[in-house]
Parts: structure tokens; sequence; C-alpha cells
């Protein structure tokens, strides 16, 4: 483990004219770190995700990225072609919806092999074992390669889109909801996929979820977040074993029990 | 280093914000100090308190007042002051925590529920899985259960998959909260054992055993919790 964070965040803003969307909002990430988000709709987590991503210039505050060579930039700062680099070759986006992070229309060997050509990869022969290597990883059976997202199941989009974004390596991942809209069935076995490759890879990843369930089995810490700003935050077990604060201690009572 | 860890005037209430802001007090002025080759043991009655204490010495509930010193890797961390980044460190290398239940993951054999600690810590995975073999084999557990999720396992058969995860590893400091709550006769004896062996092994320990034969054959010091309620200093 390295003893510098890859991200650090400080009173991070964004407001929506005089409505607050989050507000000063600070932590830093190290590598091989998983932050849960929580809170209910509207507490402002997605527009945090969407301020750290980029996706959202925040109001104020900075944020600023350890790159692979050491430097820390801030994101807020560069220029719309290097963020884009970024976010093709360093960072992943899992969206909640499969459809916003596929492309529904081109089969799912090419949607995994389009990101690697991104970075720079042209032998198509390297592009497609690398393909067929990282669908197997998400349990997609290799004869499914030439078929289009959109003859795949909810959860099996959903695991694409888990390959397309990690296929490049990335140091930083983003979820929104990653298991949003699934069969619990079928949560249970993304959920497990994905604590094996943020494990295995040895990703930083920030976790936007309502479900405590969720954020226990994937994250080490936690930060809640109400009316956009952050109530508590701590190590997930401490949150959700002794939550402290009235926000958190109301969340954690309405988990049903099965 | 013959005290790894050093708890001193430790406070611990809840405040129950959804009942009104009521204040539970737990705990006050908990002090005592944990040796090396030695399994201390927390005594008193159901509510006193000793699962408490366990779960902040682990940084699993939040610490309202005191300290609790403990030797990690080179120097000295107060674990009620820590940030979660250091108590994750602490976990991994210094203290480890057999909890009364298993927290189970879907789909992750026990064999590799056993090995996850010691992967980790940087072990291979392979050795790992040999070493966690070993040690469920020692506690009985049929050979056939490894490859399967603990999920659908029996009380006494997650709790051997509990035990086999937390003795794994050569952490310093081990925590116990009633291990042989759901064992057997002969299973109990073998966690007597696991215990001296880690004893032997300069392992400070620190229990909760409410069975009077583990107890007596494990504890060479009872810390009584009874002397560190709440209610006597609020009162």
């Amino acid at each position: 483990m390295t003893d510098a964070p890859l991200l650090r965040v400080s009173a991070l803003s964004k407001f929506y004219g005089a409505r607050v969307g989050c507000e000063n909002v600070t932590f830093d990430l190290w590598p091989g770190e998983v932050l849960a988000v929580v809170g209910e709709s509207g507490s402002g987590k997605t527009t945090l995700l969407n301020c750290l991503s980029t996706r959202l210039l925040p109001s104020s505050g900075t944020a600023s990225y350890r790159m692979r060579d050491g430097q820390f930039r801030e994101l807020y700062r560069m220029s719309e072609a290097e963020r884009r680099f970024l976010m093709r070759t360093d960072w992943g986006f899992v969206h909640q919806n499969p459809a916003d992070g596929l492309r529904m229309t081109v089969s799912a060997g090419a949607n995994v092999g389009e990101r690697l050509m991104a970075v720079g990869d042209r032998h198509y022969g390297k592009i497609r074992a690398t393909a067929v290597d990282w669908l197997s990883r998400v349990e997609i059976d290799e004869d499914r390669i030439d078929d289009e997202p959109r003859a795949f199941s909810g959860g099996m989009r959903q695991r694409l889109q888990i390959a397309r974004n990690l296929v490049t390596g990335p140091r930083l991942v983003f979820m929104d909801e990653p298991t949003g809209g699934l069969d619990v069935s079928v949560q249970a076995r993304l959920l497990d996929l994905l604590r094996g490759l943020v494990t295995d890879l040895g990703l930083a990843a920030i976790v936007v979820t309502h479900d405590l369930a969720v954020a226990r089995l994937l994250s080490q810490r936690m930060m809640v977040m109400k009316d956009g700003r952050v109530v508590e935050s701590g190590l997930t077990d401490r949150v959700l074993d002794d939550p402290r604060a009235p926000y958190t201690q109301l969340l954690v009572s309405s988990i049903l029990q099965v | 280093m013959a005290t790894p860890l050093v708890v001193s005037d430790v406070a611990k209430s809840f405040t129950m914000h959804l009942r009104d802001g009521i204040k539970l007090p737990v705990v006050a002025g908990v002090s005592f100090a944990i040796r090396a080759g030695e399994c201390s043991v927390l005594g008193g009655p159901s509510g006193a308190g000793k699962s408490s204490i366990l779960k902040m010495l682990y940084g699993n509930y939040a610490v309202d007042a005191g300290q609790i010193i403990v030797q990690h890797e080179d120097g000295l961390i107060d674990l009620a002051t820590a940030s979660p980044r250091t108590v994750l460190a602490v976990r991994r290398l210094t203290i480890g925590y057999v909890s009364q239940f298993l927290r189970t993951v879907p789909r992750v054999s026990a064999l590799d529920v056993v090995a996850e600690p010691l992967v980790e810590r940087g072990e291979e995975r392979e050795a790992a899985r040999g070493k966690a073999r070993d040690l469920l084999a020692q506690l009985n557990l049929p050979e056939k259960l490894w490859a399967l999720p603990p999920a659908t396992f029996s009380g006494g058969e997650q709790q051997r998959v509990n035990i086999a995860r937390g003795f794994i590893t050569e952490h310093p400091i081990l925590l116990l909260d009633e291990p042989t709550a759901s064992l057997d006769a002969k299973n109990r004896d073998v966690v007597i054992s696991l215990i001296a062996a880690k004893k032997a092994a300069g392992v400070a320990l620190l229990g909760i055993f409410h069975d009077y034969d583990v107890r007596e054959a494990v504890a060479d010091r009872i810390i009584d919790v009874t002397a560190f309620a709440a209610g006597k200093i609020a009162a």
C-alpha cells in the first residue's frame, strides 16, 4: 500500500441555483479502498459522484487526483481533453442503468474492445482475446461475444458494463447504484463478482448506493449523506453497528430483517 | 513487549436519537492491560458491557472517552482516535477477532472465508488454503463442507469456520467473543488447545467465555467488568 492518497477532496460544493446539490464534502481516498456513499434519493450522493468523476463541475471546492507519475493534478483545472483521457484510461464509471454505459447496438466483444482501442491497442487478435478473457471473468459465456447487449438480461448487461470498465486496468472506479434494479439473486452474484474483482485488482472505488447491505459487503469506509451534507463517516462496520448521527440511526433501524 | 494493549479510562454510552435522545450508559472508567502469552477473560453478567468493550478494542464501536493504546508495527496507536485507515491496518496486522456469529458472504466457500485474512496479509492463496484445510480438519468440520458457502451451515459449523478464520493468522493480539458458545464438548476441547498454542506463541488473548469449564481451562486472569459499570459513576 502506498502512503499517498489517490484522490483528495476538499470542501466540495455544488449548488443548483439556490438549491444545494452537495455541500462542503471533504475526504481522502487511498488506493485499494472502497468508499460507500449512502443516503436516500435527493441526499446529494449522485451529485457528489458526478462532480468527482468530472461529469459535473462543482460550484466550489477542489479535488486532486494522483496521476500514474505520482503528481497530483487538480481535476477541475484540467482541460476537457485531459479529463476525457483520464476517464478512458485510469477511471471507470459503472452506471445504474447499463444502457447508459454500454453501446447497445454493437457486440459484447466490441463493447469491451472499444475501451482497449481507446487506449491505443490496435491488434485485433489481442483485443479479441482480452475481450474473451474479460467476458469469462464476469461470467459471460464466450459464445455470446458477438451478440449485442440488447439481447442480454439485466444482470448480464451489468456484468458486461463492468467488464467494459475494468478492461483497461483503471485505478479508480465510480459506481452509481451498481445493483439497483436487479433481482436479489442476480444482485448477490454481481456483488460477489465485484467484491472479488475489487480485491484482486486492488481497485479504489466510490460506490453510491441506498442499500446498506451493499455498502457493508463492498466497502471498508462509508459516508452517510442527508440534504447534501455528510452527516456521518467512518469505518463501514462502525457506522452500521454503532451509528451516531440521528439520521444514520434512522437508516440502520429501517432495514428490514429477513 | 509485555503489554501490547493498554486500555485507560474508556467510556461508552449509546444515545438513542429515535427515542427522544435517551442516553444509555454502558461502561465508564474501563482500565486494564493485557499481557503477551496470557489469556485474560472479561467476567461479569450479561449486559455488563463485555461485548461492547471487545467491540471498542476492535474499532467496531466508537469510544466516547479514554485511550486504547495498541502496539502496532513499530509504534503505539490510540485506537480510540485512530483514522479508519489506521484501524483497518491494525485489524490486518495486529488485532484478530473471533466474533460471536459468522457474517457470511454469498458464494464464498468456507475454505476461502477461512483463508481470506491470510491472503489480506499478503500470503499466497494456495498456501493460505492449505493452512485453512489444516485448521478446518483440526476443528472436525466435515471435508464435504469446505467448498460450500457457510450460509446454510448449522450454528456449530459456522462457529468453527469463524474460529478457524480468527486463529489462522499470527496476529499478536486476539479477541474472542464467546467462541465456544455453540460447540460440543469435543470441539470445545479443540478450541482450548488452540488457545493454549496461541499463548505458547506469545499472543495476548482477551476473551468472553460463558462456559465455566472453558474459562477455567484457559483464563490466566479475570477482568471484572462490573467494576466499570457506567451507572456506578453516574449515580
